[in-house]
């Protein structure tokens, strides 16, 4: 297959932008400002692609990625800041236990479909986040203290895993078997695909990594609080995955960078911030309403690109 | 026990509602016979259909196949039985492409774990390939190698119906259930197809069961015919018990009749 020749340039390439950048960093030339701009973006598109998993390769409306996020977050607090233990064990730790969640909700509730099984997401976000509101040991509403941990190696290799995993993933047999319940879940089942098991995976695969972008993002930040875990950041990882298109991991990308960017720079201003997102929203709707790439990938554009250049030469 | 038919229905039936769609049908298919189902529509040949690959759970009767019931198992474990159907609708992965349609059926016969590719282990590169090469063997049976990268709808209505069956096939079935598989194609489309059923039935060992409406079709290739109306089996027997068969051309035949002349 050709995808296996994306590989290494794939993997050359990102290893480049992370010693890029790196290098930038240590040099002092990206200031904490542009550092943190990068690892807020790297947590996001780690939330962006595990979702798209979800719901633009299997087609399961869910709306409560939040839900695995704060799970994440408060499991990887709780062992670094009680049971001081190392970091990267309290990544693992909020993955494995996100997927649990994901476990605990996709698989009564992946037999429901379309509306029902978005309702019953948003419903378990919900619990989730109640759940930590009223637990005194992670500090109820005031939130719990976080050290800040997280660097723009820890981020990087985070999202570099995430890609990887879910690509992988995705160009395979079991991507496909996920693709085509999202195609037709009637066809599916008749050509000997277990949709139920498929949907669970790709449930358990998803939240596993909103677990650890749950992880990145608490030791990001001082502070925890179950207020930022509510519905509207469920949201705010849908709108990344819609704008770029379902099922275009690319466009998710893509969408996840220039949403990071209008928000970080209108952070002060909440309310413009929200109209320029709903207006950046319904523009996209009404020019692109699968999206800013549909369902195509860079990768796909570039060998349209590719093609049309040898139609010119050929003179066609 | 070589010579037990491959499939046996005992006074299956299914109720929805009041609606008794299908009700103390009774089928048997030996190895290896192409065998016609045929009925008005309404009959119930879509949903004994349903109730043959678990897409409905019987009210009544018992469904065994090779020997085993199957009637309460799930479509997917249906299919991993042996059991591959068409769709009298067409239900292709639409966005997928046409070979990956293909790929999808040959899932299950496929070992290659979901650990081995995310890591890409060799297994998960020569399971690939396997799956492209036996895909590619189907595509080149139905004369669609050359559409293979193309999204399965794009495809025109003809080859979409040829490329269902190729899929149903690649799920490795012994028996293939066919759900008016020549709906809207051409005569010459529906020849060349009913040609390539009888060939694949060769190639692949099969026992194949056909709706068609086409009658003079099914009298045409099928060694058997059962006949249904209003959910209750009429007759069943050879083409031409079937064409004599007064209560056959009251029921069907004389409608069909009417039709051609309307
Ligand atoms: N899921 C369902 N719920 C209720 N009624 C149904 C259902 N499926 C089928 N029926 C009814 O059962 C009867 C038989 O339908 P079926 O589709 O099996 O007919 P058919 O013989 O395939 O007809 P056609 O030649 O039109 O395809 C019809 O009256 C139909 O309305
Ligand atoms: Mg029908």
């Amino acid at each position: 297959m050709k995808k296996s020749k994306q590989f290494w340039p794939f993997i050359g390439s990102a290893i480049a932008a992370y010693a890029v950048i790196q290098l930038l960093i240590s040099m002092g030339i990206l200031d904490d400002f542009y550092s943190n701009i990068l690892i807020f973006m790297s947590i996001n598109i780690i939330l962006a692609v595990s979702l798209h998993l979800i719901i633009g390769i299997t087609g399961q409306f869910s709306l409560g990625h939040a839900g695995f996020l704060a799970v994440g977050a408060y499991i990887s607090a709780i062992v670094t800041m009680k049971l001081d233990l190392p970091f990267p064990v309290a990544i693992l730790l909020a993955g494995i236990m996100a997927t649990l969640a994901g476990l605990v909700v996709g698989i009564p509730s992946l037999r429901l479909r379309g509306d029902y099984l978005a309702i019953a997401t948003l419903g378990f976000a919900e619990i989730i986040r109640i759940i930590f509101l009223n637990i005194d040991y992670v500090g109820g509403a005031a939130g719990m203290q976080v050290t800040h941990m997280t660097t723009w190696t820890y981020a990087f290799v985070c999202l570099f895993v995430t890609i990887l995993v879910i690509v992988n993933f995705t160009n395979s047999r079991h991507g496909r078997a996920c693709i085509s319940v999202r195609e037709n879940e009637i066809a599916a089942d008749a050509m000997g695909i277990n949709t139920t098991y498929y949907k669970v995976m790709a449930f358990a695969i998803g939240a596993f990594f909103a677990g650890v972008a749950g992880a990145l993002y608490a030791h990001n930040f001082y502070i925890i609080q179950p207020q930022n875990f509510g519905f509207l950041k469920s949201i705010d990882i849908l709108v990344y995955v819609v704008l770029g298109g379902l099922g275009s991991l690319s466009g998710a990308v893509v969408a996840t960078v220039l949403l990071t960017i209008v928000s970080t720079f209108l952070q002060d201003y909440p309310e413009t911030r929200m109209i320029i997102y709903s207006l950046v929203l319904i523009i996209v709707m009404l020019y692109r309403p699968k999206g800013l790439m549909g369902t195509m990938e860079i990768t796909d554009y570039f060998k349209l690109w590719r093609s049309w250049k040898g139609d010119k030469q050929h003179g066609k | 026990m070589v010579n037990d038919p491959l499939l046996q229905v005992k006074g299956v039936g299914i109720q929805f509602g009041g609606l008794k769609a299908v009700s103390n049908f009774n089928l048997k298919i030996n190895q290896g016979e192409l065998i016609g189902l045929i009925g008005p529509n309404g009959a119930g040949k879509t949903t004994s259909f349903n109730l043959l690959t678990g897409v409905y759970a019987p009210t009544e009767g018992e469904i065994l196949f090779d020997g085993k019931r199957i009637n309460g198992l799930p479509p997917f474990k249906v299919t991993q039985r042996g059991i591959s159907r068409t769709f009298q609708n067409i239900r292709l992965f639409n966005e997928l492409s046409v070979i990956d349609n293909v790929k999808v059926a040959y899932h299950s016969l496929a070992k290659h774990s979901v650990l081995s590719s995310i890591l890409r282990l060799p297994s998960h590169f020569s399971g690939e390939k396997e799956m492209e090469k036996k895909a590619m063997e189907f595509l080149k049976i139905f004369e669609l190698d050359k559409y293979k990268d193309e999204d399965a709808k794009n495809l025109p209505y003809g080859k979409q119906r040829r490329l269902e069956i190729a899929r149903a096939l690649a799920a490795a079935p012994r028996l293939l259930l066919l759900d008016e598989p020549a709906a809207g194609m051409n005569p010459q489309e529906t020849k060349d197809l009913m040609e390539l059923i009888a060939f694949v039935r060769k190639e692949f060992n099969l026992s194949i069961l056909l709706i068609e409406h086409d009658m003079n079709l099914v009298m045409g290739i099928c060694e058997r015919i059962y006949v249904l109306d209003h959910g209750v089996l009429l007759a069943e027997g050879t083409p031409e018990e079937i064409r004599n068969n007064p209560k056959v051309i009251e029921a069907y035949l004389g409608e069909e009749v009417h039709d051609e002349h309307a």
